[in-house]
C-alpha cells in the first residue's frame, strides 16, 4: 500500500482513470474505437490526437522546469513558427525546406531565451516573458510581409504530418512517439538529464563539480524551442493558416500544469518525461469530457480548475495525510 | 555513570524523561533522559546520527515525540510546536543559519515581531530594538546593511541575538562555533558565561572537544539514540569522553602522521606563480607535488577558501600564472581544471557541495560524469559498482545508494563530496575544511584518508581552521593572513605554536 501511494505515477493515473470512468457513465460508447475510412476513430483516439501539441510543449517545459527555469514564451513561439510557415509557403519554398525552417525558427527562439537566461543572467520568468509578449507581434509582422490579407495555405506535406495518418494511426501520434523516445534517450541515456537536474537542484554545486552550468541552462531553452516548434507545425498545419493572435493561447499555462500534475516541482531538480505526458493526457481528457458532458461551455474553465486543484491536492502528501486523519477521527 | 549527573530536582530547569522517537526504519531516540540545571552550560555530544538533533528538535517543538515527558522548572509541559517552546522561553539557534541573507540586520532581528505604531511597522523603534539586542552580545555592526554582506561568524552572532528573549530560560546552540575563528569563539564563550549567570540553561552542541572543556559545566553523551551518560566536565577525562562517544577505544592519535621527506618532491603538479585577484587575494606562489600534503592555515577570512578557489579556477585570477605539469593554464573554469585532474571539495556542503534532491549515487557520479562530458554517460551498472566501491571505501553510512543525499548526516555528506572527487581520479585534490562539522570518528577517518591518498601519489591541498589537523597531515604549511600568504613552513618547523605565532604576525 505504502509503495503504491508513494509512487509518483499513482495519483495522476488514478485521476485519469476516475475521469474516464465518469465519462464511461455519462457517455455510453465513450471507449468505442472503430475504423472509419481506413483510420482509427473514437473518443480515446480523439483525446490522444488533441493532446499532442500540449504534450509536446509540456515535454520541453519539463526539461526547462527541471533546470529550475520556466518558459512562458512557448505560445508565442508557436505563433512565430506558424507565421513563418505561411510566409515561406507564399514565397514558394519547397515544403520540406519549410519544415526545417520552422524547426530552425523554434531553435532560434530557444537560443534567444537561453541567451537571456544563461548569458545575461536574467531570471527565467522575466527573460521568457519578453518573447512571450513580443512573439505574437512578430508573427503579425511576418504576416505583413506578403500583405497579411490571406494567411491561409495548402501544404500536403505539413498537413500530412499533422492531420494525416499512417495505416490506421494518426501521423502526429507516431511522430510524437518518435520525438518522445528521442528526447528520453537524450535525457536519460546521455548524462544531459543528470546535468540539468544537478544545475536545477544546486547550480553553484554543479558548477564547482565541473559542469558548465551556463551551457546546460542555455541548452534547456533550445530543447524547449525545438519541442514547441514541432507543436507549432502541427497546430498551424491543422488549421492551415497563420493566426498569431490566438494560436496556442495559454498553452504555456497548460504545459506548466501538465508538468506539475506529473509531479514536477517548480523548484527544479527533477525531470519526469513520462509523467509529463500523463499530465498532458489528464488535461486533454478533462477538456474533452467537459465538452462531451453537455455542460454549458461557460462552465468549462471553472470545472477544469476544480479538477486540477483536486488532482494536485491528491498528490500532496500533506493534504492526503490531513484528509486521512480527518477520516480516521470521524470513524473513531 | 548515568547517575552522577542527577541532582536535586529543585535546581533543574528542564528535564526530559524517557523520550523516544522513531522515524520510518530508524529508532532515532530510545528512552532518553536529559536534565539541564539552571545556570549551566551543558554540552550535548555524540557522533553524527547519534540523535542530538532529534532530541533538540523535540525539546524545541520542531518534532513531535512518540513517548516521554518534558518538565520545565518542575512542571510537566506540552511542547507541540516551536511556538509553544518559544512561549515557554526555550530558544534555539540551529547549525545552519536560519536567517534571511537578503534582508537587513534590523529586519532579521525583528522579523515577525516588528514594533508597530497605529498598526504599521515602526522602523525607528525596530532599529532601536535591533541595536539593543545586539548590545547584549557586545556586537556593534551597521544594522542597516544586508545580513548576507557580513561574514558567517557575524551572521551566527546575529542569529543568537535574535534567539535571546528577556524571558529565555533555555538556550540551545547547535554547533555555534563551527564557522567561528578563535577570537570569535572566545567572544561567544564570554557571552555564554554571561548568559548562564542569568540562570539560563544553555545546551551546547559541538564537535570540538577542546571547546567543551573550555566552557561546559556538564557533559551528556548520546550514542545510537541512547543516552550513554552525563557527568560534570571536570570529572570526565578526555579519553573516556571520546570512548563514550564512539563506543570503542580511540587508537592513540599520532601527533604527526606526515612523513618527513618533505623536500623529496620533484616537479610540481600544480604551481601558482604570482597568482592573485584584486580585493580577493594578494598574488602568491604555491607548488603542489605528487605525494605531498600542503596545509593552508589562517583565520577565518584570511583567504583560505579564496586560495583554493583560485587554484581550482572557480575564481578567475587577474594576475599571475597557474601551471599544470609545467604548462601554463590559459582558461580558468572548474570544468577545465577537472580535465587537468584538479578537483575541489568545497567547505559549504549544502550551498556548494551537493545537490540535495539527487541521490547519493547521482551526486557521486557527478564529478566523473562532468569529466567525461554529457555524451559519454557512465552506464548504470558501472555507476552502481563505483558508488558501492566508494560507499565501502569511505564507510558512508546510508541505507542504499538511491537515498537523496540531503537526508544523510553531515559527516556522511562530507564523505559523499570526497567520493565525488575521488571517482573522477584526481591528480590534485583541493580540500576546503574537509572535517568541518563532522564528528570525532569520521574526523579520524577523513584524516587517515587524506594520508592514504597522499601515499597513493596524489597532490593534496588542505585548507583548515583546525591547527592540530594541519599539523598532523601536512608536509608543508602555508600560512595566510589578511588575504596574503605570509609564510611557508615545512618539516619539523610545523608545530601548532609556530603556526599560531605566524598567524598572530610575530
Amino acid at each position: 500500500m505504502r509503495a503504491l501511494t508513494g509512487h509518483r505515477a499513482t495519483w495522476p493515473l488514478l485521476a485519469l482513470v476516475v475521469i474516464l470512468i465518469v465519462d464511461g457513465i455519462i457517455a455510453p460508447g465513450f471507449f468505442a474505437i472503430r475504423i472509419v475510412e481506413g483510420r482509427l476513430f473514437g473518443t480515446p483516439i480523439d483525446i490522444l490526437y488533441r493532446a499532442m501539441p500540449i504534450a509536446l510543449i509540456a515535454l520541453g517545459m519539463a526539461v526547462v522546469i527541471g533546470s529550475k527555469g520556466i518558459d512562458l514564451s512557448v505560445g508565442s513561439i508557436v505563433a512565430v513558427v506558424g507565421a513563418t510557415i505561411a510566409w515561406r509557403i507564399k514565397a514558394g519554398d519547397p515544403h520540406f525546406v519549410i519544415l526545417l525552417t520552422a524547426l530552425a525558427v523554434g531553435i532560434l527562439c530557444g537560443m534567444w531565451n537561453g541567451f537571456l537566461v544563461a548569458v545575461l543572467n536574467i531570471q527565467p520568468i522575466i527573460a521568457t516573458l519578453i518573447l512571450m509578449v513580443s512573439g505574437r507581434g512578430i508573427g503579425l509582422m511576418i504576416n505583413l510581409i506578403y500583405g497579411g490579407t490571406d494567411p491561409s495555405f495548402e501544404s500536403p506535406l505539413l498537413q500530412g504530418l499533422s492531420v494525416g495518418s499512417i495505416g490506421y494511426v494518426p501521423t502526429r501520434l507516431i511522430l510524437f512517439a518518435g520525438l518522445f523516445v528521442a528526447l528520453w534517450l537524450l535525457i536519460r541515456r546521455t548524462a544531459l538529464g543528470l546535468f540539468i537536474e544537478s544545475v536545477g537542484g544546486n547550480a553553484a554545486a554543479a558548477n564547482l563539480a565541473g559542469i558548465n552550468a551556463r551551457l546546460i541552462t542555455f541548452s534547456v531553452y533550445v530543447i524547449s524551442g525545438l519541442c514547441t516548434a514541432w507543436a507549432g507545425i502541427i497546430l498551424t498545419a491543422d488549421v492551415h493558416t497563420s493566426d498569431p493572435v490566438s494560436v496556442a493561447l495559454f498553452s504555456e499555462l497548460d504545459a506548466i500544469l501538465a508538468v506539475v500534475i506529473g509531479g514536477g516541482s517548480l523548484a527544479g531538480g527533477r525531470i519526469y518525461l513520462g509523467m509529463t505526458l500523463l499530465g498532458a493526457l489528464v488535461i486533454q481528457t478533462l477538456a474533452t469530457s467537459i465538452l462531451m458532458s453537455g455542460l454549458p461551455p461557460e462552465y468549462n474553465l471553472l470545472v477544469k480548475a476544480v479538477v486540477v486543484l483536486f488532482v494536485l491536492l491528491l498528490q500532496s502528501n500533506n493534504a492526503r495525510d490531513a484528509v486521512f486523519t480527518l477520516f480516521r477521527r470521524r470513524k473513531g | 555513570m548515568g547517575e552522577t549527573g542527577v541532582t536535586d530536582s529543585s535546581t533543574l530547569r528542564i528535564e526530559m524523561r524517557g523520550v523516544s522517537k522513531t522515524f520510518p526504519g530508524v529508532r532515532a531516540l530510545e528512552k532518553v533522559d536529559l536534565q539541564l540545571k539552571a545556570g549551566e552550560v551543558h554540552a550535548l555530544l555524540g557522533e553524527n546520527g547519534a540523535g542530538k538533533s532529534t532530541l533538540i528538535k523535540i525539546m524545541t517543538g520542531a518534532l513531535p515525540r512518540d513517548e516521554g515527558e518534558i518538565r520545565l522548572d518542575g512542571h510537566p509541559v506540552e511542547i507541540n510546536t516551536t511556538a509553544d517552546a518559544q512561549a515557554l522561553g526555550i530558544s534555539t539557534v540551529y547549525q545552519e543559519v536560519n536567517l534571511v541573507p537578503t534582508l537587513t540586520v534590523t529586519k532579521n532581528l525583528t522579523l515577525e515581531r516588528q514594533p508597530r505604531r497605529f498598526g504599521l511597522i515602526s522602523w525607528g523603534r525596530a532599529r532601536a530594538l535591533a541595536k539593543q539586542r545586539l548590545k547584549r552580545l557586545n556586537l556593534e555592526i551597521d544594522t542597516e546593511r544586508l545580513l548576507g554582506s557580513y561574514p558567517v561568524a557575524i551572521q551566527q552572532l546575529v542569529a543568537i541575538a535574535r534567539a535571546l528573549e528577556d524571558d529565555t530560560r533555555v538556550l540551545v546552540l547547535d554547533e555555534p562555533t563551527a564557522s567561528l575563528d578563535a577570537n570569535e569563539t572566545e567572544l561567544l564563550f564570554k557571552i555564554m558565561r554571561d548568559l548562564k549567570s542569568l540562570g539560563i540553561a544553555i545546551v551546547f552542541i559541538t564537535h570540538f572537544i577542546d571547546q567543551v572543556y573550555q566552557v561546559a559545566d556538564r557533559i551528556s553523551v548520546l550514542r545510537n539514540g541512547r543516552m550513554v551518560g552525563t557527568a560534570p566536565a571536570a570529572e570526565l577525562p578526555r579519553l573516556e569522553l571520546i570512548s563514550m562517544m564512539i563506543g570503542r577505544e580511540l587508537a592513540a592519535v599520532e601527533a604527526r602522521l606526515a612523513t618527513s621527506k618533505s623536500e623529496a618532491g620533484g616537479e610540481p603538479v600544480l604551481a601558482a606563480v604570482g597568482l592573485g585577484r584584486r580585493r580577493t587575494m594578494t598574488p602568491f606562489d604555491i607548488a603542489l607535488r605528487a605525494g605531498e600534503v600542503v596545509g593552508l592555515a589562517g583565520l577565518l577570512g584570511s583567504g583560505r577558501t579564496e586560495t583554493a578557489k583560485l587554484l581550482f579556477g572557480a575564481i578567475r585570477p587577474d594576475s599571475g600564472q597557474l601551471k599544470v605539469d609545467g604548462k601554463a593554464v590559459k582558461r580558468f573554469s572548474p570544468g577545465h581544471s577537472l580535465r587537468y585532474g584538479i578537483l575541489f571539495c568545497p567547505e559549504d556542503r549544502k550551498a556548494e557541495g551537493l545537490v540535495g534532491e539527487l541521490t547519493v549515487r547521482e551526486n557521486i557520479m557527478l564529478g566523473l560524469q562532468a569529466k567525461r562530458g554529457w555524451m559519454r554517460r557512465v552506464w548504470k551498472d558501472e555507476q552502481k559498482r563505483l558508488t558501492q566501491e566508494m560507499i565501502e571505501a569511505l564507510a558512508i553510512a546510508t541505507p542504499d545508494a538511491e537515498k537523496p543525499v540531503g537526508q544523510l548526516s553531515g559527516g556522511n555528506q562530507q564523505k559523499v563530496v570526497l567520493a565525488r572527487s575521488l571517482v573522477a581520479k584526481p591528480k590534485v585534490l583541493l580540500l576546503d575544511e574537509p572535517t568541518r562539522g563532522i564528528d570525532v570518528g569520521a574526523h579520524a577517518e577523513v584524516v587517515a584518508l587524506i594520508r592514504r591518498l597522499c601515499a597513493e601519489g596524489l597532490a593534496l591541498l588542505v585548507a583548515s581552521s583546525e591547527l592540530d589537523e594541519l599539523v598532523a597531515v601536512s608536509d608543508r604549511v602555508a600560512v595566510l593572513r589578511d588575504r596574503r600568504k605570509v609564510e611557508e613552513m615545512s618539516g619539523a618547523d610545523i608545530t601548532r605554536e609556530n603556526i599560531i605565532h605566524t598567524i598572530a604576525g610575530g
